[in-house]
């Protein structure tokens, strides 16, 4: 597996593409600016969403208006974060695919991204389905914990992709 | 002020940042993870002020739900950019990006002082329509475009920080 990916990474490396990227010193702090601004977004988006479903910010709106105002956000914002992400790998592959943090991180954003559509998606028919039963609302707390976790430790993995080069 | 920032330098956890191998990167990540919950949060407050995004919600309960948490993020900024800049204090004090950065930041500071001074003299002037008046978008534009400047420019510290 470690191997395929590695021929995978040295092919994309020589790519037009790719050696189009690293001749160009400014794109991937440039790319990786719309990363951060992506990140930002994602966020105050999941945390006010998340804050919301823990019962601990601005009660006074129902979830699901909560969720139709945000959860929007997230997942615009991921797209952005896949494409400029894909963008980063094209320019330094090794860098990233063949790293335990990016592998780590990748795993955990298909986390977050399972809890974030199982919370939002029933308040799109049911507007009270987390607080329909006491069982509900404790799995919904749960979900938001788990998810605020995941997305800080997503960030903190992105981070720690620059510290643990495989060169 | 060279002597200052080069005792900062030679301070005794300045060196146990700059010498320990997670040191820096974990207070980075604290860092990061700051600066993403405060322009996440602060745009949500200026896009409600430039009349895009959560209009059938009122201006001052966005701004008492939002503004706390901005503010509690700046904090833990602050706090863990002031340890990354004194593990390596004359080199960041002479970084071009990170001197645009904090006249981005004075610049994001003086915009809010300003526009919550006028609101204090108007305390019903955001209400009155739907859509916020023009001091209001003004003030939500202004910091949003300092804020995207401030991400742009802590980028660039580290891209150009390494080369030395």
């Amino acid at each position: 597996m470690r191997q395929t990916v590695a021929a995978f990474c040295a092919w994309l490396e020589l790519t037009p593409f790719s050696r189009q990227l690293q001749t160009r010193e400014w794109v991937v702090p440039a790319v990786q600016t719309v990363h951060l601004l992506a990140i930002a977004a994602v966020m105050g988006a999941m945390l006010l969403f998340n804050l919301r479903l823990l019962g601990l910010r601005g009660t006074d709106v129902a979830l699901s208006r909560v969720s139709r105002r945000f959860l929007p956000v997230i997942w615009t914002s991921v797209v952005v974060l896949l494409l400029t992400g894909a963008v980063m790998i094209a320019a330094e592959p090794a860098r990233s695919l063949l790293n335990p943090a990016f592998q780590l991180k990748m795993l955990m954003l298909l986390g977050a991204l399972v809890l974030t559509a199982v919370t939002g998606r029933p308040l799109r028919h049911s507007p009270d389905y987390w607080s329909a039963s006491r069982w509900r609302g404790q799995l919904a707390r749960f979900c938001g914990t788990a998810s605020l976790g995941l997305w800080v430790a997503i960030l903190c993995a992105g981070r720690w992709i620059a510290y643990m080069g495989v060169h | 002020m060279t002597a200052w920032l080069e005792w900062l330098y030679a301070t005794g956890w300045a060196n146990a940042i700059r010498e320990n191998d997670v040191a820096f990167p974990w207070i980075e990540c604290v860092h990061v993870l700051a600066i993403t919950l405060v322009v996440g949060s602060i745009s949500v407050v200026d896009l409600r002020l430039l009349g895009v995004a959560w209009r059938d919600r009122p201006i001052r309960r966005v701004l008492g739900d939002v503004l706390p948490i901005t503010w509690a993020a700046f904090g833990l900024a602050v706090a863990s950019g002031f340890l990354l800049f004194a593990s390596n204090a004359p080199a960041y004090a002479r970084n071009p990006y990170l001197q645009a950065k904090l006249a981005l930041l004075l610049l994001a500071g003086l915009n809010m002082a300003s526009f919550h001074w006028w609101v204090r003299q108007r305390p019903d002037a955001l209400e009155a329509s739907p859509r916020p008046p023009l001091r209001a978008r003004l003030a939500g534009a202004v910091s949003l475009l300092c804020w995207l400047g401030v991400v742009a420019a802590a980028r660039w510290i580290g891209f150009t920080m390494l080369a030395h």
